[in-house]
């Protein structure tokens, strides 16, 4: 069909071209993992470092982990005494149970929220969903940080909603709403709803609607329907988006910060004034090492769960 | 509507009283027209099936009777009760879904035992109910099974358990074959007809596949754009199509147009311009003297020799230009002086036989009650 000379060209033009796929591949798969080496993996230990090391009177605050010392000898140095210390302190626990109380009710509040907003989403007729979509995520193109500091207005002594209790005589002084644990809920569920309603919406759209007709055809009420086939068969995403609230919550510092009061203890709070406060960055680490102990915990039990669902 | 067809049709339904009687229904979805006035009486116990191609309304017509979808004007009686407005949860019907629809997170047992659940009915009964209904779709020891570890032919029989095991009167089926392959097709085919005979229950059976609908039913209803066109037995449909469209839809046929030259009560002869010549066909027919008829002609009704005839209804020559042999019978294109090509179906009645050949110029004829007049 050719001569030699075309076909060996072509046969380098083939292999180059394997090669470059091979590359390619290569270069794909490494991007990410390089991107969490560097920002994840790194930092972790750096992090895992400090919280084994003893506290000084420098900068850094710490005294190194791994010495070399001067007979040529390393030296390894880990105190487990911050360890020891974060668990013997009675603030610290309550701290870590006080976050995830208000994680876990502020995730419960979101799912309550967010399961018929989603819904409503997913069977919303096809323009209005778009619309309805980037409602959700519309917050998004403002900082969080302002949108919580938002709420200090509106919430204040002298902020719009006192002000219209006030003026409709429901109550005859401000109602004190900023620096209140239903404060700190409301800015929680408020700021982390859209992570609840998109994975939902999701699980929800994909549900085959032919399902609720054959529910219906056997003689199954659309409330009933909804308990035995809908929720059932929404279960990843309920999973999915209770995860997506929960864990950012369990550590979150500004909503507590800002909108709570100096007796919501979280843990988010509590590693800031070790660090910053304290410059105890020892035990500080030591916190943040056991809140993603605990958290990672959470994660492998809902997965070993999910898995056990699926095998069934 | 032919008259024979019209006798038959009438006797099945007067047969046990209407069970069900759909009466003027329409249904609108904004401009378009999904079915339109269609009036139909099914008896108790029949195999009803609505056939036609996609978009004609039939599966339309289907969701109205499940209660999926709400008539726009038109009422459903079924056992005498006016069930149009009831919603599907409280309508003694069961649909077997084209999709199966079987719920992916029970196991088999809990799809069929869900229908029971919902009446409350005793976790006794529901278990000896559930294990009857798995024995007579074989499929013992699959209980405990999800939706995803059975093969098609295996969810199909799950989807009949679990619409049958409410003991309903009237079963709704979209295309129950349409997603297993031809042997499994056939041989659920006669399966799905044992089990009606023995339940007893009314079968109303959606379908595109004529074949599905001929071996199935008792009665089709043929549907187009929203109306039946044709209501009658295989048979009916077959032979004594009312219109060009079933005609064609059903089974192969030759069409062609012509006029009447001679209107007797009991033979017609037409002039069909395709065919160069004339058509006697041994009835009679009520239409208009000047109106354009359609005359068709099935391929197996159609005889071939190599000799002219001695005495034929009606005679033709023409010259084969195709052949499919397809072992019980061989199929022919012969194309007329006139350009016409008809379709000729021969039985293969002899192992050895010499049979007819490319370019062979060959005649052809039929007799005079082969051909059907269609004034549609």
């Amino acid at each position: 069909m050719s001569s030699p000379a075309e076909r060996l060209a072509d046969g380098f033009r083939r292999l180059r071209r394997a090669g470059g796929g091979q590359l390619g591949r290569w270069f794909v798969i490494a991007l990410p993992y390089l991107w969490l080496t560097i920002f994840f993996l790194v930092p972790f230990l750096i992090v895992l470092k400090i919280a084994f090391a003893n506290i000084q009177l420098a900068m850094p605050p710490v005294e190194p982990v791994m010495i070399w010392t001067a007979d040529k000898v390393l030296q390894l140095r880990l105190h487990f005494s911050n360890f020891a210390f974060v668990f013997g302190d009675e603030l610290y626990i309550a701290a870590f149970l006080n976050s995830l109380k208000v994680a876990g009710i502020s995730t419960l509040l979101a799912l309550l929220l967010g399961y018929p907003m989603a819904y409503g989403i997913a069977r919303a007729p096809g323009a209005w969903r778009n619309i309805l979509f980037l409602l959700v995520v519309l917050p998004f193109f403002t900082s969080f940080l302002l949108r919580v500091y938002a709420w200090l207005g509106l919430l204040g002594r002298n902020g719009p909603i006192n002000d219209l209790l006030l003026a409709l005589g429901l109550r005859h002084e401000p109602l004190q709403m900023l620096q209140t644990d239903y404060a700190v809920y409301l800015g929680m569920v408020y700021s982390y709803l859209p992570f609840m309603v998109l994975p939902l919406y999701s699980a929800i759209e994909k549900l085959d609607l032919t399902l609720l007709e054959a529910a219906a055809d056997l003689g199954c009420r659309p409330t009933k329907a909804f308990f035995t086939i809908t929720l059932p068969l929404t279960q990843e995403g309920i999973f999915a988006g209770c995860l997506l609230v929960f864990i950012p919550a369990v550590g979150e510092y500004v909503i507590p910060a800002l909108l709570g009061g100096p007796d919501t203890l979280m843990i988010g709070r509590v590693v800031w004034d070790e660090f910053f406060g304290n410059r105890d960055w020892p035990v500080a680490s030591a916190l943040a090492i056991v809140l993603l102990a605990i958290l990672s915990g959470f994660v492998l039990l809902l997965q070993r769960v999910q898995a056990r669902e699926r095998e069934a | 509507m032919n008259t024979v067809s019209a006798q038959r049709a009438a006797s099945t339904t007067t047969a046990g009283g209407p069970y069900v009687r759909i009466d003027r229904l329409t249904k609108r979805f904004g401009d378009f027209v999904a079915v339109r006035q269609v009036s139909l009486e099914i008896s108790r116990g029949e195999i009803f099936c609505l056939l036609g191609g996609s978009g004609c309304g039939k599966t339309t017509l289907l969701r109205m009777l499940a209660g999926f979808e709400t008539p726009t004007e038109g009422a459903i009686f079924i056992d005498g009760v006016d069930v149009t407005q009831v919603p599907p949860y409280e309508r003694p019907v069961n649909m077997m879904f084209q999709s199966y629809a079987l719920f992916p997170h029970m196991t088999v047992a809990q799809n069929v035992a869900f229908g029971l659940q919902q009446d409350g009915t005793a976790r006794a009964e529901i278990e000896s109910r559930v294990r009857e209904m798995l024995m007579l779709v074989k499929l013992e020891g699959y209980d405990k099974r999800k939706p995803h570890q059975l093969s098609g032919g295996q969810r199909q029989r799950v989807a009949l358990a679990r619409a049958l095991v409410k003991r309903p009167k009237l079963l709704l089926l979209d295309e129950p074959l349409g997603a297993l392959d031809k042997k499994l097709r056939e041989h659920t085919q006669f399966e799905l007809v044992n089990l009606q005979e023995k339940l007893g229950v009314t079968f109303v059976i959606v379908t595109h596949d004529q074949e599905e609908a001929m071996t199935l039913a008792s009665r089709i209803g043929v549907m187009r754009s929203g109306e039946i066109l044709q209501v009658g037995s295989p048979t009916d449909i077959y032979e004594y199509p009312n219109s060009r469209f079933v005609a064609d839809f059903i089974g192969s046929v030759n069409l062609t147009e012509g006029t009447l030259v001679e209107d007797e009560p009991d033979h017609v002869r037409i002039d069909c311009p395709q065919f160069g010549g004339t058509v006697y066909v041994d009835h009679g027919v009520s239409s208009p003297p000047d109106a354009t008829l359609s005359v068709a002609i099935r391929p197996e009704k159609i005889q071939l020799t190599r000799e002219r005839p001695e005495q034929a209804d009606n005679v033709l020559s023409g010259v084969v230009t195709g052949i499919a042999y397809l072992g019980d019978a061989t199929r022919y294109l012969v194309r007329l002086p006139t350009g016409f090509m008809l379709r000729v179906t021969a039985p293969n009645m002899f192992r050895r036989e010499e049979r007819l050949a490319h370019d062979e110029t060959v005649w052809l004829h039929w007799h005079a009650s082969a051909a059907v007049v269609v004034t549609r």
